[in-house]
């Protein structure tokens, strides 16, 4: 064989600079972008066969389908990145239907400008949190937009999963006396993207409790199968996703304030802007509603969990044809905790 | 949490509640008027009714900043923000006021406008330095708390001699309403409940101290004490109240001593009033015109005043005519006398002021409270356990 001139051949797209309209063109300049960063990093036999889909055997059981498109600002953060979200969001939407995730797809939207060495850190964290948590990235699309059309990258996953024979999680479960189980403390995520907003930034340790919990959620439903609803409180918070349950339900939901984990730096922050930590994102919690009989089980297979050592009761279900979520507060008295009114903006005094 | 835990104990809760339960004369109706939203926000967020005995009420004043400004001024700010020249700053809870029309800032930021949510009037003076070729103006609202971080700008500006600031004035002043929820004409014409007492408001003195409420609690014979924002603060002040009612004194107090004191911040003060002065008369939204009840800024910052270099004209502007609003502000009417509360006039989507601020009355009621107007469901069927 003889030697090519390199001229004549291509190199690989150098990974400095900035994103370009060539880059989404579908042309080589597209094809060596995915080439030298997603099949790089991602690298799986699927995504390495080059195709436009992923092809799989799905295994016995019901399927689970989940999708969920990434913007946040800024896109690195304290205990993560957008990328890092992107995995543990799809994941974990997958698991609060009690599934085992199997697969990932990826889709960037990216905006000319973008700095090639910040997506490659991107997407670089992605390929470690789904190693880490043992769930393939098999399959994506990559699109550029003009500058000022986008927010530098938007990224969109889509997860499949499998669920175990015997559980059946669903939002509309809830009965009256079941019990309400939190994993851990609540707004950590929101607090940590808060903390470095340009126009916010203010000291704080907390870091994001950005994690993929199908290992934690796979422990739980071994030890309790008829868990009855399973849901991750993202944006909106606790509150909001409570709100949800007990729509879906069509049953009231009484929560004890003094139960709910929360960490000092958390409130602090939230009492300084006036937000109410109820109403705060998390991307590492879920929380669990099961049968009275089950729960003392269910809290101890959590409490075992690295991700669960901080789970609590936080409350009951009762009838209420209303649906009203309800909170005794930690200073004895009772409040509604109501679906959140648009934007959660701070008060100005 | 150092210095806020300590003030939301259910313990010391449940001994202040014994303390008003066993001071309280039965024979008695005491009505403790909250000026403040912050206060209304409290009540409502820790249940605070909930540990009082029933013939204590706590009627809910007009002291949220961004429910007392009129429509007309709202109006203006939309316009501002209209003029493609002008980058408008604002705090986050007055971007969903509806003007006229149901407009309001969040929808013509959505149409367009380069309108930014601040937290700070340090954020909005950033922002003009940044920017030089945008006229960038800060829609300053609020009491006393808010007025001297404005002037602070207002100096700054002027120091460094930046073309592109102005500010668009608001700043209203507390003791001129309190006046005027008691004595108004209009007080004849839409009746208002008694009013016994009145918790004064917290942060507003930390500025200007407790003295100014001293003509007050003589003139119209009510005692005043102020109190912080907490729940534990809110209820011992009302504690306060009720023996000052019960030994027929009328006196103000301070509860909040560990930020209040008679004579207030007095660099602060001095700052004010520096860069500012009193307008005649303003109007606010539910209390009408208030004289002397507002500030504008002074002619040696001329250059500053939006209201100057934009030629901003107020025009009048009317309220929903259903709205309860101007009773609800003044304690007349509660939030469930309002046609509007819940039906179409919900958090989502606000007629009232009172709706709009998480400090409204009607919000606050909404959001934590209105379960009391339902039948309440069935008793917890077991405690939730930690």
């Amino acid at each position: 064989m003889t030697a090519h001139d390199a001229r004549f051949v291509g190199g690989a797209v150098p990974l400095s600079g900035s994103v370009d309209m060539m880059h989404g063109s579908g042309g080589r300049a597209t094809a060596e972008l995915v080439q030298a960063l997603f099949v790089r990093h991602f690298d799986n036999p699927m995504l390495r066969a080059g195709n436009d889909q992923a092809a799989f055997q799905p295994p016995a059981g019901r399927l689970v389908i989940s999708t969920d498109g990434h913007v946040v600002s800024p896109i690195f953060f304290p205990g993560g990145d957008i990328g890092s979200l992107a995995v543990h969001g799809t994941i974990n939407d997958v698991a609060m239907a009690g599934a085992r995730p199997l697969y990932l797809s990826a889709a960037f939207i990216l905006e000319q400008g973008f700095p090639l060495a910040d997506l490659e850190r991107i997407v670089v964290s992605m390929a470690a949190a789904s190693r880490l948590a043992g769930v393939s990235i098999v399959t994506g699309d990559t699109k550029v937009v003009e500058r000022g059309k986008g927010d530098g990258v938007f990224i969109t996953t889509t997860g499949v999963g499998v669920i175990p024979e015997g559980v059946d999680v669903s939002g509309d479960k809830a009965r009256p006396g079941d019990v309400i189980l939190l994993n851990g403390s609540i707004g950590d995520h929101g607090v940590a993207i808060l903390s470095k907003r340009e126009n916010l930034a203010f000291e704080t340790e907390i870091v994001s409790d950005s994690a993929a919990l199908h290992g934690l959620v796979a422990d739980m439903v071994a030890a309790v199968p008829g868990i009855r609803v399973l849901r991750d409180p993202t944006r909106g918070g606790l509150a909001s996703t409570l709100n949800e349950i007990a729509q879906q339900s069509r049953v009231g939901l009484r929560l004890d304030e003094a139960a709910i984990p929360m960490k000092a730096d958390v409130r602090a922050a939230c009492e300084l802007l006036g937000l109410d930590p109820l109403y705060i994102a998390n991307e590492g919690k879920l929380i669990a509603i099961c049968a009275p009989a089950d729960a003392d089980r269910l809290l101890a297979v959590m409490r075992a969990h690295p991700l669960g050592q901080e789970a609590a009761k936080i409350g009951e279900a009762v009838a209420d044809d209303l649906a009203f979520v309800q909170m005794r507060t930690a200073f004895g008295g009772e409040r509604i905790v109501d679906w959140l009114a648009g934007e959660q903006l701070p008060r100005i005094c | 949490m150092k210095y806020v835990d300590e003030f939301r104990a259910g313990d010391l809760a449940h001994g202040l509640a014994a303390a008003i339960a066993r001071e309280a004369d039965p024979s008695h109706t005491y009505n403790v008027m909250e000026f403040c939203g912050g206060h209304t926000h409290a009540i409502f967020r820790y249940g605070v009714q909930d540990l009082m005995p029933a013939n204590l009420r706590f009627v809910h004043g007009p002291g949220c900043p961004v429910c007392v400004l009129p429509i007309g001024r709202v109006d203006n700010a939309l316009e501002l923000a209209g003029d493609p020249r002008v980058t408008l700053c604002t705090y986050g809870d007055m971007m969903r006021v509806p003007a006229t029309g149901r407009r309001s800032l969040l929808k013509a930021k959505a149409e367009g406008a380069d309108v930014r949510m601040i937290y700070s009037t340090q954020d909005a003076l950033r922002i003009a330095v940044e920017n030089p070729d945008r006229e960038v103006v800060l829609f300053a609202i609020g009491f006393e708390t808010t007025t001297p971080p404005t002037a602070v700008v207002l100096k700054q500006a002027a120091a460094a001699g930046l073309k592109n600031f102005s500010v668009f004035c608001n700043h209203v002043l507390t003791p001129a309403a309190i006046t005027h929820i008691l004595e108004s004409p209009e007080v004849r014409e839409i009746g208002t409940v008694a009013i016994d007492g009145f918790l004064g408001p917290s942060h507003v003195s930390s500025v200007i101290g407790s003295q100014p409420y001293e003509f007050f609690a003589q003139e119209y014979q009510r005692p005043v004490v102020i109190a912080g924002f907490e729940p534990l603060d809110v209820m011992q002040a009302t504690l306060m109240i009720i023996r000052q009612l019960n030994d027929g004194r009328h006196e103000v107090e301070n509860q909040y001593a560990r930020v209040v004191t008679r004579e207030g911040n007095r660099k602060a003060q001095a700052l004010v009033a520096e860069v500012f002065e009193l307008r005649s008369s303003f109007e606010w939204r539910g209390l009408g015109l208030v004289p002397y009840s507002a500030l504008r800024i002074r002619p040696q910052f001329a250059a500053f005043d939006a209201e100057l270099r934009f030629g901003v004209e107020t025009k009048p502007a009317r309220d929903a005519k259903s709205c309860e609003c101007p009773s609800i502000l003044r304690g007349a009417k509660k939030p469930t006398d309002c046609k509007l509360f819940g039906t179409v006039c919900t958090p989502e989507s606000p007629i009232g002021s009172c709706m709009v601020s998480s400090e409204g009355a009607c919000a606050a009621y909404w959001s934590y409270g209105r379960f009391r107007q339902q039948a309440r469901p069935a008793a917890r069927s077991t405690e939730a356990a930690a």
